[in-house]
């Protein structure tokens, strides 16, 4: 199976645990994002892969051959850095070019590759400019050119557009991705920011504070089925409801029994679980209407930001969480009697 | 509403300070020396109020051309050796962790506060056949019998490079502590070695910083005076001593100025033409 292979990875410095228990495959030509918080050992994973850390334990295998030990030099990944790391004594045509010089490749190939690179990220003519001479965002360019100029076998990015303002971010988000959608290249791209991986990814690594993967799937599969509480909460917002499994297809949440679509097969009768609802699957009615899946409740708080606007409900202890479009707004305000409407579908089963 | 730029003599308060500073110390002190090379001397005597360059027709001798020559030879060699050696020091202990460094800056700092005079007799004795270094590599079998090294041009070297030393260090270690450690990294992730890294990426993203400090090791060595009479035989004494000798013992203040001038001049012009290289090897000069 063609793909990057990381077997039983840990990664210890000294007495801290930086990255524990993974196993990954990471299919030829995606763009996969690593996911987490600070601290989740993201960088450290992407390091080993890149071959600046090597792993305590586990193996890195790469199209079937073993990597592990292979030093970074000879390992042909391009790299992004967080800092860029662009070399400030050169050149814009010199840093995107050292990697020809080291292999001695010759000036006029250098020049015609150096053209299409700067070409290729939109930046043509800049090639006798200092690094100095540029702004943030075509530093971040001229970076991409460099990593890409010795044609690699994987693309790593280390949080690259976070020294970024949030516009540019946003279109040098749409630009990597088109960019790389084009040159079919096997990306990864290190993030903390879960809507920069919903935007870029084809696949996403969720990896938690415990240092370990929670959940790996495409944007609206970690998005819609969240593997643990950990994921429901950190992939956007959540409303995470504790109860006790009273059917196949029922849970009791403080004394009221809620439909669901599907229970997880190793879920008892009896056993207790957490069931996540995303925001925006909830609707609120005014009043306290019976019916199937009605949480009734009282509004504490009315959040209106323009374009949307999320209702704040306490359901008998419990805070719920509504979020409706201004179109579908309903009628209620602070302190009214009002009832959340969870359809069976949304309610996500998590056991952890 | 903005205030007004203060006028006048209030605008000029910041800058007085070091004003006076540069003026009281060195712009007054450097115009008599100034002064007095262009002065008669006073065969017996002191020196007479004159104009004349006779002082700087007399400079060129055999004698002073050739310490010259050897005063700046032996203070860029050492430069060289001092950089050379201490880049790397430098660069590993910038590496290391940050209680460790304080260590290592420590000994280092600490070592200053050895005075020339101890410093040039430690290395003469070091150096010496009696009770020297050479009698322990005897003892191991890597030598006949033991020899004297001092005086002589490496025992000069040495010391001069000794007392260097300390200041090439805290010199090269703020740049070098300053390097962004991912520069390394990403030359790596491009296919270079880590000896190809050091030399394309190490180095060359502080070409500035080691110029700075081959000029300020070469300045600062250029002073010598006490550890050449000590460690040097009378063909390795240099300029310095030469400027003494001519000022103390033969009480000839003119020429004696019109040398340490000429020498100051000559050092400037290469200082200069150091920097001048250093930075027209920039890109942005291509």
């Amino acid at each position: 199976m063609a793909g990057l292979f990381l077997e039983d990875i840990h990664k210890h410095f000294g007495s801290v645990v930086a990255v524990q228990n993974v196993d990954l495959r990471i299919p030829h030509g995606r763009f996969v994002c690593f996911l987490g918080p600070s601290g989740c050992g993201k960088t450290t994973l992407l390091r080993l892969i890149a071959g600046l850390e090597r792993p305590t334990r586990g193996r890195v295998l790469l199209e079937e051959a073993d990597i592990t030990d292979q030093p970074a030099h000879q390992r042909n990944f391009g790299m992004v850095f967080q800092s860029l790391a662009l070399f400030p004594h050169l050149s814009v045509g010199d840093n995107i070019a050292y990697s020809l010089r080291i292999r001695k490749a010759d000036a006029s190939v250098r020049q015609r590759r150096v053209d299409a690179l700067l070409e290729l990220v939109r930046l043509p003519g800049y090639a006798g400019r200092h690094i100095s001479q540029l702004s943030g965002g075509q530093r971040q360019r001229v970076a991409i050119a460099r990593a890409l100029a010795i044609e690699p076998r994987l693309f790593l990015l280390d949080e690259p557009l976070s020294a970024l303002d949030a516009k540019l971010r946003e279109d040098m988000q749409l630009e990597m991705r088109m960019l790389q959608q084009r040159l079919g290249v096997t990306t990864i791209l290190v993030t903390h920011d879960q809507r920069e991986a919903m935007t870029m990814s084809d696949l996403i690594v969720v990896m938690g504070t415990d240092n370990q993967v929670h959940q790996m799937g495409t944007p609206l599969e970690i998005y819609r089925n969240p593997a643990d509480t950990f994921v429901a909460n950190f992939i956007g917002t959540s409303n995470l409801l504790k109860g006790i499994c009273s059917g196949s297809r029922q849970v009791t949440i403080s004394g009221k029994t809620l439909g669901i679509e599907a229970m997880p097969e190793n879920v008892k009768e009896g056993s207790a679980i957490t069931i996540s609802v995303r925001p925006e699957d909830i609707s609120v009615v005014a009043g306290a209407p019976e019916g199937a899946n009605h949480l009734p409740g009282r509004v504490t708080f009315v959040r209106d930001v323009g374009s949307s606007v999320e209702i704040y409900l306490d359901c008998n202890g419990f805070q719920i969480i509504s979020q409706s479009t201004p179109k579908s707004r309903p009628a209620v305000r602070q302190g009214d009697v009002a009832t959340a409407v969870l359809p069976p579908a949304a309610c996500v089963v998590l056991t952890a | 509403m903005i205030e007004d730029k203060p006028k006048g003599l209030r605008a000029l308060l910041p800058i007085l300070y070091p004003a006076v500073t540069l003026v009281v110390f060195f712009v007054i002190p450097f115009g008599i020396m100034l002064a007095v090379s262009f002065f008669e001397r006073e065969p017996g005597g002191f020196y007479t109020t004159d104009f004349s360059i006779d002082n700087y027709g007399n400079l060129f001798t055999e004698l002073f051309g050739r310490v010259l020559v050897f005063s700046i030879f032996i203070s860029a060699l050492c430069a060289v050796i001092c950089v050379a050696v201490g880049f790397p020091f430098t660069y590993f202990i910038t590496r290391m962790r940050r209680k460790a460094q304080v260590v290592w800056l420590v000994i280092l700092v600490s070592v200053l506060s050895l005075s020339a005079v101890i410093v040039a007799f430690a290395w003469s004795l070091l150096l010496s056949q009696t009770a020297g270094i050479s009698n322990l590599f005897v003892w191991l079998g890597l030598m006949g019998k033991p020899v004297s090294w001092s005086p002589g041009f490496w025992a000069l070297t040495a010391g001069m490079c000794y007392i260097a030393f300390p200041y090439t260090v805290l010199v090269l270690y703020p740049p070098l502590s300053r390097l962004d450690p991912h520069l390394p990294e990403a030359a790596q992730t491009l296919g270079a070695s880590p000896v190809t890294t050091f030399f394309t990426v190490v180095l060359g993203s502080l070409r500035s910083a080691i110029v700075a400090t081959l000029i300020m090791v070469f300045a600062f060595t250029l002073g010598t005076y006490l550890i050449p009479q000590i460690l040097g035989r009378p063909q390795h004494w240099t300029l310095s001593v030469l400027i003494t000798d001519e000022a103390v013992y033969h009480s000839n203040l003119p020429l004696a100025s019109a040398m340490a001038v000429f020498f100051m001049v000559v050092s400037l012009a290469l200082v200069g033409l150091t920097m001048l290289i250093g930075k027209s090897r920039g890109p942005a000069a291509r």
